[in-house]
């Protein structure tokens, strides 16, 4: 890459303070430079990024209501150190309940501080989702429901960041019956600016991408009709799948273990569920790049779908079943019986034209 | 007089065109559909390109289809009476009683088959039960295709159906409707065939030629 001076510069004013935490020029290039590709910008954008991630620190929240922390873990779990570091150093994380250090009302009282003095000038993370049903009963943090939480917190913010499915559009608490009538943040506030990262759970890159979209441009990126960004969302992952060839060829895996397992065919007829399903998981990964479902030989259940638990199921079949038949009767089966069916139909009309009386020709 | 048969054009080129390019089309979209749903064919190298094949003859087809269907809704509007939008709406008291008389002579209940030039009310409602699974194999194909194929004539075309079902649920009913679409084939054969024994009428020729053969004149059905 080939800066200008005046950008090489801005760089090095932006690394100072990074460079103090032990954060190397060439990791916050490295990771300025995979932002800028996570969100399609050229790279002449790498130095607006430098400089705008080091510059003001957003007041930033983060909920948990019906969750696994499995978002938390995901951001948490970054094997190099550097990401992490430089997340939480753009980012003023003020409340966090599995990583803060204060628990019980001091805890409440950091959270309320932003809301209050903040107010309309914070980001809030949520995780997981939120139940409406029985007055929200079902999931009280201090007293307080999440529903009432989520009102307050999320409706004086900023923008909310919706992470992993649950919080996006219910996820697995929302999964036919959903006891407990669990629907995402914008469902339970409506009037709230909100952003879903679907997928369960979220991959770090995209949460990190659009704060950086935020601090670079002063807006949200743009979303789609299910408010999912386009850098992260906009293609579907069969598009993108490094086993494409071998379905366009029409090379499949029928079992597991099979020798065309091995091979690393497609996973199409085992269930994948890449082609109904839009993620940047096969260019962004999980683990900072190590890996996805389907590089690891396992098919995508489609876990980035709004309802994902009742229309992508059973996983390891390509369609779901047929409503009103046993779960164990595929599409092809009930099929090949009405097919089946209207041919006797057919032969038994046939023979009975047969045995009836000729009618009388003229 | 009453029995003087005659010679009446019913059909006019632009059904019969329609017909014939709709069974290529629901042929190839079947076989090449079935193949999208079962791969029953494996490839030995990886430069093959079979199931690559199938799914370019699908959207081909697909489009030809889609073609045809338009033509034939023109032709609703612009062609005879026997082509006309109103026989796929047999609603009028008259038409019911038609519909029930079609519907007890195929059941052996009667033996007076339904005397029509074109289609008879039964005949004509299945073809408005039949225009819709196509209709609906069309836009629940095109939301299929607007997953990657993302300009605003596939949104129109399809598009917008996604969000209103999940696309695997999509997915699900394109490929059930292709069995009914099957069924309704092997009806609709056996039953021409049957109707054009029976009465003589010439129905099996028609779709080819156009013209069909009624007692009496056209003037008086
Ligand atoms: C008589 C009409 C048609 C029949 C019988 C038919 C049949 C099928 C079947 C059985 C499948 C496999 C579905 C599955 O099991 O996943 C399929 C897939 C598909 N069809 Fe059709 N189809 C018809 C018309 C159309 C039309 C008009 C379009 C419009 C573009 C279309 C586009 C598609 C697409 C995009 C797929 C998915 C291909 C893929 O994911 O690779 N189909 N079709
Ligand atoms: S493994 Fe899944 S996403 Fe990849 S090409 Fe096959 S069906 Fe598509």
């Amino acid at each position: 890459m080939n800066f200008s001076d005046d950008a090489l510069h801005k760089i090095a004013e932006s690394m100072e303070p990074l460079s103090q935490k032990g954060v190397s020029r060439r990791d916050f290039m490295k990771f300025c430079a995979t932002m800028a590709a996570i969100l399609a910008l050229p790279a002449s954008f790498i130095p607006k990024i430098a400089e705008a991630i080091s510059g003001k620190k957003p007041y930033l929240v983060w909920l948990e209501f019906q969750d696994c922390a499995g978002n938390t873990e995901a951001l948490l779990r970054a094997t190099k150190p550097t990401a992490a570091k430089i997340i939480l150093d753009i980012l003023s994380v003020d409340y966090h309940e599995t990583i803060m250090a204060p628990a019980g009302h001091q805890a409440e009282k950091s959270l309320m501080d932003v809301v209050k003095n903040q107010k309309g000038n914070y980001l809030v993370v949520v995780e997981g989702s939120i139940p409406m049903k029985d007055g929200g009963v079902y999931c009280c943090i201090s007293g307080k429901s999440a529903v009432d939480i989520a009102k307050e917190v999320c409706g004086n913010a900023l923008a909310t960041i919706a992470v992993g499915t649950c919080a996006a559009y219910g996820g697995i608490p929302a999964a036919n019956p959903n006891p407990t009538g669990a629907v995402g943040v914008k469902e339970a506030v409506p009037n709230a600016t909100v952003i879903n990262l679907p997928g369960c759970p979220v991959n770090v890159e995209n949460i990190t991408a659009c704060v950086v979209h935020f601090l670079t441009f002063g807006s949200l990126p743009n979303t789609d009709k299910f408010g999912r960004p386009y850098f992260a969302y906009g293609k579907r992952i069969h598009d993108n799948c490094e086993r494409r060839a071998h379905f366009d060829a029409g090379q499949f895996v029928r079992q597991w273990g099979d020798e065309a397992h091995r091979q690393g065919w497609c996973l199409y007829e085992m269930g994948c569920k890449g082609p109904e399903t839009f993620k940047n998981c096969p260019t962004v990964k999980y683990n900072e790049g190590t890996s996805w479902p389907v590089q690891a030989g396992h098919g995508c259940i489609g876990c980035a779908e709004p309802n994902f638990w009742d229309t992508m199921t059973p996983f390891y079949r390509r369609l779901p079943s047929v409503p009103g038949v046993s779960i164990e009767t595929t599409a092809d089966k009930v099929g090949a019986g009405l097919v089946a069916a209207t041919a006797a139909g057919i032969l038994i009309h046939g023979i009975g034209r047969a045995l009836s009386p000729k009618k009388e020709e003229e | 007089m009453a029995n003087e048969r005659n010679r009446v054009y019913a059909w006019e080129f632009p059904i019969r065109f329609t017909h014939w390019i709709n069974v290529i089309c629901i042929v190839a979209l079947s076989v090449t559909g079935f193949y999208v749903g079962n791969p029953f064919m494996y490839a030995v190298s990886s430069k093959q390109y079979i199931m690559g094949w199938m799914r370019l003859i699908h959207f081909i087809a697909a489009y030809a289809f889609l073609m045809s269907m338009i033509i034939r809704i023109y032709w609703a509007f612009m062609g005879n009476k026997y082509a006309c939008y109103t026989v796929w709406f047999p609603f009028s008291g008259k038409k019911l009683g038609e519909f029930f008389d079609a519907l007890k002579f195929y059941l052996f209940l009667s033996k007076k088959p339904p005397y029509t030039v074109g289609h008879h009310a039964l005949a004509g409602f299945t073809y408005l039960i039949v225009y819709l699974l196509f209709v609906f194999e069309i836009v629940s194909g095109f939301a299929l295709y607007s997953v990657n194929h993302k300009g605003a004539i596939w949104q129109a075309l399809g598009g917008w159906l996604v969000g209103i079902m999940a696309l695997p649920i999509i997915r699900l009913y394109h490929d059930l409707v292709m069995y009914v679409l099957i069924a309704f084939t092997l009806i609709h054969v056996y039953f021409s065939w049957y109707s054009d024994s029976r009465e003589k009428n010439g129905l099996m020729l028609s779709i080819f030629n156009g013209y069909k053969f009624i007692t009496g004149k056209e003037s008086d059905i």
